[in-house]
């Protein structure tokens, strides 16, 4: 496979250093200006932090910018945090609330433009263009998935196939039909597409699919692994959360290492959670990203609670702007047990690496005599299935190994049926917490 | 001389086993024999049935893992010690039972041993050449 051609609406992924961070200077300064000018939060934390927008002086200065969390969407909720009024603002969007009040997150009509192209600049990383016809099952409505990645395919001049998620024969079928060469879902709905697709007797291999842009929760490089193996096709790991604008943040280009960062418009930086100073590039860190150029909803120094450092060195594809590594973690999804801290995407990469393993799985954590006990199913599959006790007995053990080496607790394994670990159409929920809490 | 045996992923729960011989039952399969292993949270059931690939759709449309063995039926005498001289000639030959069970259902004065070795061909050649009978599909069938 050849190396993606040069679209010209990527220019900016392009720009000489130097240029780029004069643009991120000035835009900075506006948007600084801008926030304090209008949305109360942002003026009191910078005031009581002694920081006036004169302060920023050079785009370093930015260190010295207060944070902001994910709560104060909340404690602001609905629109507590616009900078723009509300006959400026053409869409709202809102993350569905697991705890409590959902966040509010607002575009005006230059702000979906922004959007628009990032998410053009994002499939013209994978190598999409006009003629390609992008079957997107990202869900539609108050999330961001669906509708960012759609103004961005239909701009791009390919065919969109707006058919959300869910419906997955009807999935299908139409990515059979309609001789799709590109598809935007979670990852993990996209396994269950693999695995119905077998199921009817499909082949996606024998189908015009060549590119997977897949974002909205955490995946392995081993999930990635299994994917492209089943398939003929190439896939991306896209990056973005709705309080910075929703998909289109950053994604891989075709050499798949590290998710080039829009930083024209997405400033990142990368801390240390617990100090609060920016680490080293290189190193990991928690990533914080100051929206740029967005005129409804600014946001300043936001701490996304994802786990990541920064790749400064060239990528051979030529983008100038920076690279992220992938995001495997995420502050959110961390549990704790018996004093040890746990990412759901360790236990996956140490199942994916015993051989035979499909990634349907579930980590359930209950608590017996006041001890926390970890329990991972995985459904038993055709390949590794043997009618032999001692066959299924090695392989429970291999997998209890690999989780107790990737991760140093030992976890117990069940082996489940086909189909008995709930699909999601969305974010896969990975772990079942019945600890009492 | 070797039969298809059907090997199905139980997880250790009520009502697991009855929906797997319901789904045959509603094929119209019938069973010949079976064998059901188990630990703590999983079983295997292990199925002799005529129709072994009808089944092995049945079970896997019902969600089911299947898999299927080869494995070799012996008959014997069924009085004491028939077995036994299997066992002696299987022991003499160096071959390896990783499990086995065994059925006199409609064999009159025989029964039938199920074995499941690793190497199924090399088994039925020394089985056969110690003069134990091995049967095929038509014979465990049909009755000759």
């Amino acid at each position: 496979m050849n190396q993606h051609q040069f679209h010209p609406v990527s220019a900016m992924d392009y720009l000489p250093v130097e240029q780029l961070r004069q643009v991120q200077f000035k835009r900075l300064k506006q948007i600084v200006q801008r926030a304090y000018d209008n949305v109360a939060l942002f003026r009191k934390r910078m005031d009581e932090s002694h920081i006036s927008p004169d302060n920023i002086r050079a785009l370093e200065d930015i260190s010295l910018l207060p944070f902001t969390v994910k709560s104060d969407l909340r404690d602001t909720y609905p629109f507590g945090l616009f900078a723009s009024s509300l006959r400026d603002v053409v869409r709202l969007h809102a993350s569905s609330g697991t705890t409590g009040k959902p966040i509010v997150v607002a575009y005006t009509k230059d702000d979906v433009k922004v959007w628009t192209q990032v998410m053009v600049r994002s499939f013209a990383s994978c190598g999409l263009h006009e003629g390609d016809i992008i079957q997107n099952a990202y869900g539609y409505g108050l999330f961001t998935g669906g509708l960012g990645a759609h103004y961005g395919a239909e701009e791009l001049g390919a065919t969109v196939i707006p058919i959300s998620g869910g419906n997955t024969d009807r999935q299908i079928m139409v990515l059979k039909d309609f001789g799709v060469t590109a598809i935007c879902c979670t990852p993990s709905y996209f396994l269950h597409l693999i695995e119905r697709a077998g199921e009817m007797g499909i082949d996606l291999k024998t189908l015009p699919l060549r590119a997977g842009i897949f974002g909205a929760e955490p995946w392995t490089s081993e999930m990635r692994d299994r994917i492209q193996a089943a398939t003929n096709i190439r896939a991306y790991d896209i990056y973005g959360l709705s309080e910075i604008i929703g998909p289109g943040v950053g994604i891989e280009c075709f050499h798949q290492d590290g998710l080039h960062i829009f930083e024209d418009h997405f400033y990142p930086e990368i801390i240390d959670p617990q100090t609060l100073k920016p680490v080293p590039d290189g190193n990991e860190g928690e990533l914080v990203f100051t929206t740029l150029s967005k005129h409804a909803m600014p946001m300043i120094r936001y701490r996304t609670r994802d786990i990541a450092s920064i790749m400064n060195q060239p990528c051979p594809c030529g983008r100038t702007i920076r690279r992220i590594s992938r995001i495997s973690r995420r502050s959110d999804d961390m549990f704790i047990i018996r004093g040890v801290n746990v990412f759901p995407s360790q236990i996956e990469a140490a199942l994916l690496a015993v051989e035979g393993t499909l990634p349907h799985y579930q980590i359930v954590l209950t608590s017996a005599k006041g001890l926390d006990q970890i329990e991972v199913q995985v459904e038993v599959t055709s390949e590794f299935f043997s009618d032999k006790i001692r066959g299924l007995e090695t392989l429970q053990q291999r997998i209890s190994h690999a989780v107790e080496n990737t991760v140093g607790i030992r976890a117990a394994v069940r082996l489940v049926e086909p189909h008995t670990i709930q699909r999601s159409e969305g974010k896969a929920k990975r772990v079942i917490d019945n600890r009492r809490k | 001389m070797k039969i298809n045996q059907l090997s199905l992923f139980l997880e250790n729960k009520p009502g697991h086993l009855r929906s797997a011989c319901k789904a045959l039952a509603g094929a119209g399969i019938n069973i010949l024999t079976l064998s059901l292993a188990d630990t703590q949270q999983f079983g295997i059931l292990r199925l002799i049935v005529k129709e072994w690939q009808k089944a092995k759709s049945v079970l896997e449309e019902a969600g089911g893992v299947v898999k299927v063995t080869e494995v070799v039926a012996t008959e014997v005498a069924d009085k004491p010690g028939g077995m036994a001289q299997v066992l002696e000639v299987i022991d003499q030959a160096g071959l390896n039972i990783e499990y086995m069970y065994a059925f006199t259902f409609r064999r009159n004065d025989k029964a039938v041993l199920v074995f499941r070795f690793d190497d199924a061909d090399a088994a039925v050649s020394k089985l056969s050449a110690a003069g134990i009978k091995v049967i095929g599909s038509k014979e465990l069938f049909e009755g000759k």
